[in-house]
């Protein structure tokens, strides 16, 4: 028999998955931090949904269920999805999403490792063309807010959609910067005027921006570890930079400058944590520059001028699509053969 | 893109006592286990109580045996010679008498037995009378044809006759040897250990193949876990001017050919090519050592260094005689500790399981580890794959192995060689990084045999058709002359009239018994001319007596066969 190597050094797939998991932990802490105890909330809805969707999927489909659960592939999905929903969202909102990411676009298509689509984004698409209203009010940040909402209130919020007594929502929501700019622009402000609104921090949005900068903590763990390689965050990064600093060279007054867009949004948690899903991404190192740099040219342009305030999640799904064409046609060198 | 990271890489670190060392993409960097088996120094195993020498220890056609049962034989005697061009002799190991010529289980990754000499040794160890060859003032053509009789091959673990390695292709002149010391597999340490005692030798050995070659340089390429071989091989080299040694980080595969002629000298092979066609011929330095001792001392290839480690209590280098089980080898490392599943030969990368301990040590035998769980843990189940890509990022040729498993295992065999699934050569590296411990390597050479399979099956069904397509023509000529033949004979009978008809059955009866004889005597001959051929072991041709047509359908088959045997003898690098 030959079954050689007999020998591996690899980190397994829970290995990996944990990693991102822990990855995400500054973001969570900084996200607790600056929205409430909520977000904690929903990520336990999620993960349990998320494991429990797939284990039920898994049955159907007459796979091994434990394998596949401690590969903990549907936990990052859960948290991602969480992650990327307004705080406070309603619980079912949560529960809708994460089914259709775990059942629809990953165990229909065969599990782990046969997903064309990124889940957690095919989730969150599903969610913002279905309740557009819920899926872009935004809580204000917890230093802004007019009324505070402690983690029961959080909790009462979630479950049974109320808030406490004398509390309107308007006090308790606020639109983003995102939102926030891209209305204003229409009645003809100028962003220099728009972005001294007090929902606006250094960088981005007040607050948000710290959870911002802790996805770009947790993404450079990822990079040390070698969990995902550099051509996606730079690349995504830098063609986000150069769409919004081409814009803001020629007209400063009506393009945000490319740190605000940078630091807003989903930039970070997209840089690092959504497009270096490797399943639903391409494989060759040029590959990986082309799809970062496409999904961040077409971040900006939904941005800018798309129906909706932030572009990632249609912008990845947009990419997810053309990756078998990418891989096609980035085929590396091969020892021995000629270039070109 | 890569040439800008190279370009910046450089600027940071400056030029780097290793920069003349031309890296490859991707390798691994598996632990050594080396030291273990480096402590103590080669020992000459004793002369087992049978030698089992199988007569498949080398790559191309089975040797002719020219021995029988029964035959008192002394050491180094000719016991099966060369048979066509890629082939290799066996010789005696030692003096005895043959005892068996049967199948046993040899060393191979399907278990299956195959045909061996088995040999008694009478403890003598008595030579048969050896003729040493002053190379330096016999032709180079005499040398090859001498090297044929030698039974040396490559003993890097590739066992490609020697003798065709240094014939002179005539398309190119070899201008480089490099030899092959890297030795990257973890575990083995035969040609560290080789070069540490013998590097002299070892030299001698290389300076016979440069002028065996035409030769002008040599480059040693050692990997730098290997400091004492090293130095040695370095002092031993400054008597030859010409050679020269270059010591390449450790990092699995360069032991490949193709990566370590990249690593000394920037050069890559072009993927269709052989290294011979641009000047660069490797060899390993346990068969440059085994060539300077068959011509400075008329020893035949006898004995190797093989490593013996694992999970046994003394792991050291070995002398052994070719043929002597795997038992003695085993009993000489102080035996196997408790917990030992099976032996490994070869290192733990591109090594396969023994079938059994009774297995002789071949030519090709240049590791074998006792494997214990703790050792080698059996893989995990396989998960599906995740495109994480780490395979390609440790592929020495750069290929996809995520895309070549793919296409491997949806049967999709056509994309695979799209994607250049022969360039693979199954140095395990892929594998090796996979998070989802899929058995890769597995898949592609799966994948290969198909693909040659299916070439093997088309190429067959072409000359099929071909010649059926030929058969049909013939039949249709044959049959137009026939009618034409008719025509004529019966115009000419027309003229002659009844006069020849009378004559007839006379002539007929007369010319019935001359047609008797003459099959009689023809089979005769035909007796006689194939049993002529048989003793000379060559298959009756009986193109003799054919219409130029059919020859001419003959010689064309045979000039395919021919290219087709070529294309089977393509020489491997080592």
């Amino acid at each position: 028999m030959n079954r050689s190597p007999y020998i591996t050094d690899a980190p397994t797939v829970s290995m990996i998955m944990l990693k991102v998991l822990l990855a995400l932990v500054p973001g969570i802490v900084a996200y607790t931090w600056v929205y409430g105890g909520g977000i904690l909330v929903t990520l336990s809805l999620a993960t349990i949904t998320a494991l429990a969707s797939e284990a039920i999927l898994l049955k159907i489909r007459q796979r091994p269920v434990r394998p596949y659960l401690t590969d903990l592939s549907a936990v990052v999905t859960a948290w991602l999805l969480a992650l990327a929903l307004p705080p406070l969202a309603p619980w079912w909102l949560v529960v809708v999403g994460t089914f259709f990411a775990i059942v629809i676009a990953k165990q229909l298509y065969g599990g782990l490792g046969y997903n064309p689509f990124n889940p957690a984004m095919v989730g969150y698409a599903v969610l913002l063309i279905s309740f557009p209203i819920l899926m872009t009010k935004w809580p204000a940040p917890l230093v802004l807010a007019q009324a505070k909402l402690g983690l029961m209130d959080q909790l009462q919020f979630i479950f049974a959609n109320s808030l406490p007594a004398g509390v309107k929502i308007d006090a308790v929501t606020s639109a983003t910067p995102l939102d926030h700019l891209k209305t204003q622009l229409m009645l003809n402000h100028e962003v220099g005027s728009i972005t001294r609104a007090p929902i606006f921090g250094v960088f981005g949005a007040k607050g948000g921006e710290i959870v911002t900068g802790a996805y770009l903590l947790g993404g450079l763990y990822l990079l040390q570890q070698r969990i995902i390689s550099w051509h996606l965050p730079t690349a995504f990064l830098a063609a986000l930079a150069a769409m919004s600093l081409a814009f803001y060279t020629i007209d400063p007054a009506h393009f945000a400058n490319p740190l605000f867009h940078l630091m807003s949004g989903a930039s970070m948690l997209c840089a690092f944590f959504i497009i270096t899903d490797p399943i639903s991404g391409p494989t060759t190192p040029r590959g990986k520059l082309y799809f970062a740099a496409g999904a961040g040219v077409l971040t900006y342009l939904i941005r800018v001028y798309g129906g909706y305030p932030d572009g990632v999640a249609f912008a990845v799904l947009f990419m997810n699509m053309c990756v078998p064409l990418i891989d096609a046609y980035t085929q590396p060198r091969v020892f021995g053969h000629k270039k070109g | 893109m890569n040439s800008i990271i190279q370009f910046a890489s450089r600027l940071i670190q400056g030029p780097s006592p290793s920069a003349e060392v031309h890296q490859f993409n991707g390798g691994v960097h598996p632990p050594g286990h080396k030291a273990v088996s480096t402590t103590r120094p080669i020992a000459k195993l004793a002369i087992p109580e049978k030698l089992i020498l199988p007569l498949r220890q080398h790559v191309g056609y089975i040797p002719k045996i020219k021995t029988q049962v029964g035959d008192y034989v002394l050491k180094g005697q000719m016991l099966a010679e060369a048979e066509g061009t890629v082939s290799a002799a066996i010789h005696a190991p030692t003096s005895g008498t043959v005892t068996a010529i049967s199948d046993q289980i040899i060393p191979h990754p399907s278990g299956l037995p195959d045909m061996c000499i088995t040999l008694t040794p009478d403890g003598k160890d008595a030579w048969a009378s050896l003729q040493p060859i002053d190379w330096r003032n016999t032709a180079v053509k005499d040398l090859v044809a001498h090297l044929r009789l030698s039974g040396i091959v490559g003993l890097g673990g590739a066992t490609f006759p020697t003798h065709i390695k240094v014939r002179a292709s005539g398309k190119s002149h070899i201008h480089t040897l490099v030899i092959n010391a890297a030795e990257c597999e973890p575990y083995i340490t035969c040609d560290d250990m080789l070069m540490r005692e013998r590097a002299d030798e070892i030299v001698n050995g290389i300076e016979i193949v440069q002028y065996l070659l035409g030769a002008e340089n040599c480059i040693v390429g050692i990997e730098d876990n290997k400091p004492e071989a090293t130095s040695a091989m370095r002092a031993a080299c400054n008597a030859l001017p010409g050679a020269s040694v270059k010591v390449v980080p450790t990092l699995y595969p360069s032991g490949d050919a193709r990566r370590l002629i990249h690593l000394l000298l920037g050069t890559e092979i072009p993927h269709n090519k052989r290294s011979t066609d641009i000047g660069i011929q490797v060899f390993n330095v346990a068969t440059v050592l085994a060539i300077y001792r068959y011509f400075t001392f008329g020893e035949p290839a006898v004995s190797r260094i093989v490593t013996m480690t694992g999970s046994v209590s003394l792991p050291q280098n070995f002398e052994v005689l070719f043929g002597t089980p795997l038992q003695s080898l085993v009993a000489a490392a102080g035996g196997v500790n408790a917990d030992i599943t099976h032996f490994i030969m070869g290192g733990p990368m591109m090594g396969f399981d023994l079938p059994s301990s009774d297995v002789p040590i071949t030519k090709a035998a240049n590791c074998i580890i006792a494997a214990t769980p703790g050792l080698f843990a059996p893989p995990p189940p396989a998960m599906p794959c995740i495109r994480c890509a780490r395979c390609a990022e440790a592929c020495p040729v750069n290929l996809q192995p995520q895309e070549l498993y793919w296409f491997s295992k949806s049967d999709n065999f056509e994309k695979a060689r799209d994607y250049n699934l022969f360039d693979c050569i199954e140095c395990g590296c892929c594998t090796y990084v996979c998070p989802s411990d899929i058995p890769l390597v597995q898949y592609y050479r799966y994948a290969k045999s198909e693909v040659i399979a299916a070439d093997k099956a088309k190429e067959a069904a072409d000359l099929a058709r071909e010649r059926n397509e030929f058969r049909l023509a013939r039949i249709e000529r044959e049959k137009l002359e026939r009618a034409q033949k008719h025509a004529e004979r019966a115009a000419s009978a027309k003229t002659e009239g009844s006069k020849t008809e009378v004559e007839k059955p006379a002539n007929t009866a007369i010319a019935d018994d001359a047609k008797k004889a003459a099959i009689a005597a023809a089979v005769e001959r035909a007796k006689a001319l194939k049993l002529a051929a048989t003793q000379a072991g060559v298959t009756p041709g009986n193109t003799e007596n054919v219409s130029p047509a059919v020859q001419a359908e003959i010689s064309e088959i045979e000039a395919i066969r021919k290219k087709a045997e070529q294309t089977i003898d393509t020489q491997p690098s080592d």
